[in-house]
Formats: C-alpha cells, sequence, structure tokens
C-alpha cells in the first residue's frame, strides 16, 4: 500500500488513501471467486413442474455454499443441475470448485468457517475431520440416510460414514477397474477382449511378438504423482486376494507389507515393470513416473502405439472431442478381468461424499435433493446436453438412458449389477499420513526402481502409530 | 456473487479504510505540546505495528510452539519433530536439497549477472543485452517452471515420435539417446537450480551494472594510466569496489531461494528426490495434515533465513551510510 508522503497536500494524501483502499478492494472482489448456479449454462429443466420439490419446503431467500474439488469444464453441468432446486424452492446455490480443496478445506474447518457443503473425494480425509473436529461436521439428517439406504449400496454407505453414522452421501462415483482399449484396433489385428488375467497376459505377449507395446501407463500428477499406481494395486489386491484380504489390509488389520501386498505388487510389476510391455509411445519403465496420466492413455490412438491402459472410467474426459468412445469406436474399456474366473468380479469404486459442516433447514434440504435419484438424473443430463462425459452416479434410481455416452452407460450398469463386489479406493479410506502421502511416494519410487519389498516397508512405516 | 454484491464491497472497503485513515489523521493533528512528536509517531505507526503483531509476530510464536506438538497439535512430543527431521531418510533428502539449492544458486547467479555486467558495460548494444538477461525476472516463478519443463521433457527414441524437449532434441539430432533428464538424482536438482539462476542472474546483473556504473571514474582513470589490464581491472578495482552490491545480491537472492516453492512443486511436485523445506513444509501441513512436522519445518526455513536477512540489513546500512 502506498503510503503517504511527507509534505504532500491534504488533497494528494487523500487521493493515494483512496488509490490504495480501491486496489484493496479490487484484490477483495478478486478473490471472491464464486458462482452462483443459473448463470448462463442451458435451461436444463427449467419448466418441469415443481411437485417434486414440494417436499424440502419453501427456502425463498436462503443460501447455500458448495465447496468442491470440481472446476470448469465440470463445474457446469453441477451448477446447471441445481437450477430446478433453486427455481422451486426459492433457495440459492453459491458453487465455489478450488483445484487446492484438499488442502484449504481443513484450514477453513480449524478457522471456523466451512462451507454449508463440501464434496470429499475421500473418506480418509472425511474420518480425519470429524475426528480433529469434534462438532464440525453435521451427521446426514434423516432424509439423507433413508435415500443412501433405498438407493445406494453397502459399500458406498460405509464410505461415507465414521464409526457408524453416515455423515456423507455419495454424489459422482466412478468406476475404477477399467482397461481402455482401442475395439477397431483390436478388430483390425484380430485381438478379443481377454476375460481372464492369464488371457490378457497372453495377449499381451501376442502383441510383443507382433513387435507392439500392450501397455501404456502414467502416473504423473503434480504433487499427488504415483496415484494411478495405488489404484492398480488395489484392484490386483482385490483379485489376488479376495475383498476380505483387501479389507484387512485397507484398514491395516494386517500390515502393508504383507507378503500377500507384495505377491499383488510383484503382479502389477511383471506388467508396467516389464520393459518388453511398457510404455508404448512415452519411452521405458521409468517415464511412467514423469508420464502425466492424463496423455497416458492417448497412445492407443496414436496410431496404436500401446493397446491397453488401465484407468477409470473418468478417463473418458481425456480423449480429444470428436473421439468416439463407444463398443466398436475408436476407444472402449473392458472390466479388468479377474485371476480367477470362478470367483466374482471385483469392481474397485470411488466416490466424492456430500458433507455439511451446517444443519440449516435448507442445507438438509439441498443434502436431501443430492441423494435423491431426480438430482442424480438431473445431472446426467445436464453433462449430457453439454457432451461431457465421464460422469456417473451409483444412485440406483439412475437411469443409464439420461447418460449420452456408452462408456458411461456401462459403468452405470456395472455398478447397478448386484453379482458384482465392489471395493471402495484403498488410498482413499486410508489415512491421509499413507493414502494421499506415502503411498503415493512409495508407487513413484517402486516404478522408478525400488524393490517391492523396500517400497512396501517404507509405506508400513509410516502408517499411523494410533490408527 | 452478484455485480451490486461486489460494488458493495468496494465501497464499505473504501470507506473502512478512510475511518482508519482519518482516525489516524485525527490523532495524529489532535497532538499538542511536548509530546507532539511522539503521540504523531505513534499514531501513524500504530496500524502497521496492529497489522505486524497480528500478522506476523502471533502466526510465528504460534508456529514456533506448535513445532513442539504431535500432528493434531494435542500432545507435546518435545523434540521429536526435529529430530525426526534430521533423522529420517527422505527428510534428510530435502535437506540436502536445500543446501544444494542455498550454495548454488546465489554464487551462480551472481557470478554470471556480474561477468555479463562487465562485459557489456560500456558496449554499443548494451541496453538491448541487459534486456535479454534482465526479461526472464518478468516472468513468474510457475511460468519460467513450466517453461523449462518443456525444455527438459522427455519422448522415447523410437519411431513416429517427436521430441518435445529441447535438450533432448539436441541429443538426438547429435546421434544420442535422449535422456529422461529431470529422472536423474541427484542432478535433476541442479536442473530445478538452472531455473533459479535464469531468473535470478537478471536481477543481480541489474544491481551490479549499477554499481559499476557507480564507481568513480577517476580510481578507473588512475588504474588505466597505471597500464592495469582488464582483468587486473576486474578484480582489483570493479570487485572491491563494487563488494558491498555484490553481498546485497548474494543475500538477497540467499534468502529468495530458501523460500523456493513454485518452482519445485511446478516441476516435480517434490517427487524424484527434489523436495525442498519449504515444499515439504507444505506437503507436510496440508497434505498430511501434520501440522507439528510443517510447524518443524518453517521454523528451521525461519532459523536458516534469520542471519542472512541481519547481515543483509547490516551491509544496507553500511551502503546507506556512504
Amino acid at each position: 500500500m502506498p503510503a503517504p508522503k511527507s509534505g504532500s497536500t491534504l488533497r494528494r494524501r487523500g487521493t493515494s488513501a483512496l488509490a490504495a483502499a480501491f486496489g484493496v478492494s479490487l484484490v477483495l472482489a478478486g478473490c471472491a471467486g464464486s458462482n452462483v448456479a443459473g448463470d448462463g449454462g442451458s435451461d436444463a429443466a427449467g419448466s418441469e413442474d415443481c411437485a417434486a420439490f414440494a417436499q424440502y419446503g419453501d427456502l425463498s431467500g436462503k443460501r447455500v455454499t458448495v465447496y468442491t474439488s470440481i472446476v470448469a469444464p465440470e463445474d457446469q453441468p453441477h451448477i446447471d443441475s441445481y437450477r430446478p432446486f433453486e427455481e422451486c424452492t426459492g433457495a440459492q446455490i453459491v458453487y465455489e470448485g478450488s483445484k487446492e480443496f484438499e488442502a484449504q478445506l481443513p484450514v477453513r474447518v480449524q478457522a471456523g468457517s466451512p462451507p454449508d457443503i463440501a464434496y470429499i473425494p475421500q473418506p480418509g480425509l472425511l474420518n480425519t475431520l470429524v475426528t480433529q473436529n469434534p462438532g464440525a461436521v453435521k451427521p446426514a439428517p434423516q432424509t439423507v440416510a433413508a435415500n443412501v439406504d433405498q438407493y445406494f449400496s453397502e459399500t458406498f454407505k460405509s464410505a461415507g460414514s465414521v464409526d457408524g453414522t453416515l455423515y456423507g452421501a455419495p454424489l459422482g462415483s466412478n468406476v475404477k477397474s477399467y482397461v481402455w482399449y482401442s475395439p477397431q484396433a483390436f478388430e483390425a489385428k484380430g485381438y478379443t477382449v481377454p476375460q481372464t488375467w492369464d488371457e490378457m497376459i497372453a495377449l499381451s505377449d501376442r502383441i510383443v511378438a507382433e513387435g507392439g507395446k500392450p501397455w501404456c501407463a502414467g502416473i504423473g500428477s503434480g504433487d499427488a504423482t504415483g496415484w494411478p499406481l495405488t489404484d492398480w494395486l488395489e484392484d490386483v489386491m482385490l483379485r489376488e486376494n479376495g475383498p476380505e484380504v483387501y479389507d484387512q489390509w485397507v484398514s491395516h488389520a494386517i500390515p502393508f507389507d504383507d507378503p500377500r501386498v507384495a505377491a499383488a505388487l510383484d503382479r502389477v510389476g511383471s506388467i508396467l515393470k516389464n520393459p518388453a510391455y511398457v510404455n508404448g509411445g512415452l519411452g521405458d519403465v521409468s517415464s511412467i513416473a514423469t508420464t502425466t496420466f492424463q496423455d497416458a492413455g492417448l497412445p492407443i490412438l496414436r496410431d496404436q502405439q500401446c493397446y491397453m491402459h488401465r484407468q477409470a472410467n473418468f478417463y473418458a474426459a481425456n480423449f480429444p472431442e470428436g473421439t468416439d468412445i463407444s463398443e466398436n469406436g475408436e476407444v472402449f474399456a473392458f472390466e479388468l478381468p479377474p485371476i480367477d474366473p470362478a470367483q466374482p468380479q471385483t469392481i474397485l469404486v470411488g466416490s466424492e461424499f456430500v458433507v455439511a459442516f451446517s444443519d440449516r433447514p435448507e442445507v438438509q434440504a439441498f443434502q436431501a435433493f443430492l441423494s435423491s435419484p431426480e438430482w442424480s438424473n438431473l445431472k446426467a443430463k445436464a453433462g449430457s446436453e453439454l457432451g461431457q462425459s465421464g460422469w456417473i452416479s451409483a444412485n440406483t434410481g439412475l437411469d443409464p438412458a439420461n447418460l449420452s455416452n456408452p462408456i458411461d452407460r456401462q459403468s452405470v450398469e456395472i455398478l447397478q449389477d448386484e453379482s458384482n463386489t465392489f471395493r471402495f479406493d484403498g488410498s482413499d479410506l486410508m489415512p491421509a499420513a499413507v493414502g494421499s502421502a506415502t503411498f503415493w511416494r512409495g508407487m513413484t519410487d517402486w516404478i522408478t526402481g525400488q524393490s517391492t519389498p523396500d517400497t512396501l516397508t517404507f509405506i508400513e512405516q509410516s502408517w499411523p502409530a494410533s490408527q | 456473487m452478484t455485480l451490486l454484491d461486489k460494488l458493495l464491497q468496494l465501497l464499505v472497503a473504501v470507506a473502512v479504510f478512510a475511518a482508519v485513515m482519518g482516525a489516524v489523521l485525527f490523532v495524529a493533528d489532535r497532538a499538542r505540546g511536548r509530546r507532539t512528536d511522539l503521540v504523531s509517531g505513534l499514531a501513524f505507526t500504530a496500524p502497521a505495528l496492529l497489522l505486524l503483531l497480528v500478522g506476523l509476530l502471533y502466526p510465528a510464536g504460534r508456529t514456533a510452539v506448535q513445532s513442539f506438538f504431535d500432528a493434531s497439535s494435542a500432545g507435546f512430543v518435545g523434540l521429536d519433530n526435529y529430530v525426526r527431521i534430521f533423522t529420517q531418510p527422505d527428510l534428510v533428502v530435502v535437506l540436502r536439497n536445500t543446501l544444494l539449492w542455498v550454495v548454488i544458486t546465489p554464487i551462480l547467479s551472481t557470478a554470471i549477472g556480474l561477468v555479463y555486467a562487465v562485459l557489456v558495460d560500456r558496449t554499443r548494444f548494451e541496453s538491448f543485452a541487459k534486456a535479454l538477461v534482465f526479461l526472464p525476472m518478468a516472468i513468474s516463478f510457475v511460468g519460467a517452471a513450466i517453461i523449462w519443463k518443456f525444455v527438459y521433457e522427455y519422448r522415447p527414441n523410437q519411431q513416429n515420435i517427436q521430441q518435445v524437449g529441447l535438450l533432448n532434441q539436441v541429443l538426438v539430432w547429435l546421434g544420442l539417446e535422449p535422456v529422461n533428464f529431470i529422472l536423474v538424482e541427484p542432478w535433476n536438482n541442479l536442473l530445478l537450480i538452472v531455473v533459479m539462476i535464469w531468473i535470478q542472474a537478471g536481477f543481480a546483473m541489474t544491481v551490479l551494472s549499477a554499481a559499476i556504473k557507480a564507481i568513480p571514474s577517476d580510481i578507473v582513470e588512475a588504474a588505466r594510466l597505471d597500464g592495469v589490464g582488464s582483468v587486473r581491472m576486474f578484480f582489483s578495482i570493479t570487485l572491491p569496489s563494487i563488494r558491498p552490491a555484490v553481498v546485497v545480491v548474494i543475500t538477497a537472492i540467499s534468502i529468495a531461494v530458501l523460500k523456493v516453492f513454485d518452482i519445485v512443486r511446478t516441476m516435480t511436485g517434490g517427487q524424484f528426490g527434489t523436495s525442498v523445506v519449504a515444499n515439504e513444509f507444505y506437503r507436510q501441513t496440508f497434505r498430511l495434515s501434520d501440522l507439528g512436522m510443517g510447524s518443524a519445518l518453517a521454523m528451521i526455513l525461519f532459523v536458516l533465513v534469520v542471519p542472512i536477512v541481519v547481515y543483509n540489513v547490516r551491509q544496507m546500512r553500511k551502503v546507506d551510510a556512504r
């Protein structure tokens, strides 16, 4: 702030004071980067009648603030999907997305100025917030609990709970056990989608024999580098040792460096650390560490520099606009096959959860709305209208027909298929000191050359003593 | 937030500022008698002192206290956090990297800036040449880090693959294999340091060039008449004459380097053994929610910066006194 110079006239002082104040207010205005729902966008369901919203009552003049990690362009269908709620109840939803969400939310909660609602992608973070700030996080109201019981499977309910109390209803979800491939390339080469792990390895060997690179992978993601490998390990843990051992591993009932975990990681290594298998179009094994996860699957499209890429359904959003993502198109995804075909298929899932820091009626009404099938369908339609793909919900009331993209429809069908076993992303469930720190770093070191036992021991030693 | 809300905010901010300024001027104006200077002095410094207290001293004290507590600042753990910093292998690497940064960056930036300033001094294209080196100063650390990330970018040497990174393209032209530079420990630290030098050399060059121009011409002419060559001129006349400026530049860069965060975060995210104290402090505090460890790292940074700041202030006083 420019200080008024000595000897200047009072008038000049006034001017510089004003100038300084103006500067301050500009900064203040710049900070207010929030977005009010209803700005622009398409009129998703403006004319829909308000009967379904009568249960939420009259909320005229009330405001609900939402803080999330979902930023442009994925935020627009969210903002659009709130409009019927706003128009029918009179409430105003103030949406604020930030890429620094995970770091900033705990700060805001500790400072006593949390948002009304936050979309938390990691149950581990929810757990930390609940235990470290007693009373700050409000348990889900009865209406939300009823919706969750009716429309969501147990895996999602327990992930949104802490010590048996439900705090968050799932919002968007994702199917992580996917291998992306090009149906057109497979067709041209006469490859078929593998149904078992052994078939997948046989296919990989065949691709190598024909002079190709079967796999591409990348784990670069700024200071979250390493997370795609945690998904790999979790997926293989489920297939190698079954869901029960997986649960024990995630809850630390068995040590992180248990021999069964080592076996699973070695199986991951049999693909990702095999120089013949990776890293199509991207480099050698260690290039996995420096390739961003966004870029990692793209060589599938580029003259078949690689053929397979394991990544969640949301990877659909990374393909260039206009890419034909469908069963016979340029890219599609198959479920990572089971090791033992006799076992039921296990699907690794993730989700963000709607967590409230206020129990005002309008906040609870909005929570109930977000957990309802109506919202899931509104969101699906809003996304389809904008031509976006990669968003799905685990809400069983979601009609897959509202999703425009075949891969999204397939993902919803997988989530609604009761013969599948679901398990939540383990790194998101683990304490942050492991799940968002040493697990990532350990996996990064592992891919750049560290041995399996050293890596697992390193992560095991970082597990917080109290948990 | 509507436009009206923003305008209202703006008005409130202006009004509050005007009110505070008015109060300060009023108090200063009312001071009469023997203590006029004291009262008006206090009135003018009070807002700044208050802000320093709330915004600097209190948080600093609290950070110091927290560094002796555990992750949730609930239990007292004594010196545990500090012991961990100096024993845990990955944190020792962080300290080593910070040491590399602090030793290499100021010396190289200053040396490059100084040599450049001397070489272009009083040449025909001096201002253009100086502008070239000064330009990176105008680029933010994040912007510079992204630019250099592209310079180091790696693509495998195989058919249909074009190199993206400048360095690797040069290697390929020379018939060599491309290298994934950012992965080569511990040399990758030097690659990050280069970015900082690229930025800071311009700063060093500007300040030192001004100092060189301030050397009294009679000394230079006297030396010339005595038949001093250019190398001897540099070491016996130029360098001793601008010594205070060199010290200020070195210390200023050292402080900037101790706080380096953006470059590391943007280029590697602290992976591959490149994390530095400021980066690790952020990671521990905000990613791992370990307030104790984060505070301890902040304290270490503080302890490292203080002597340099003190030295710098004393040197500046000496320069001013001349």
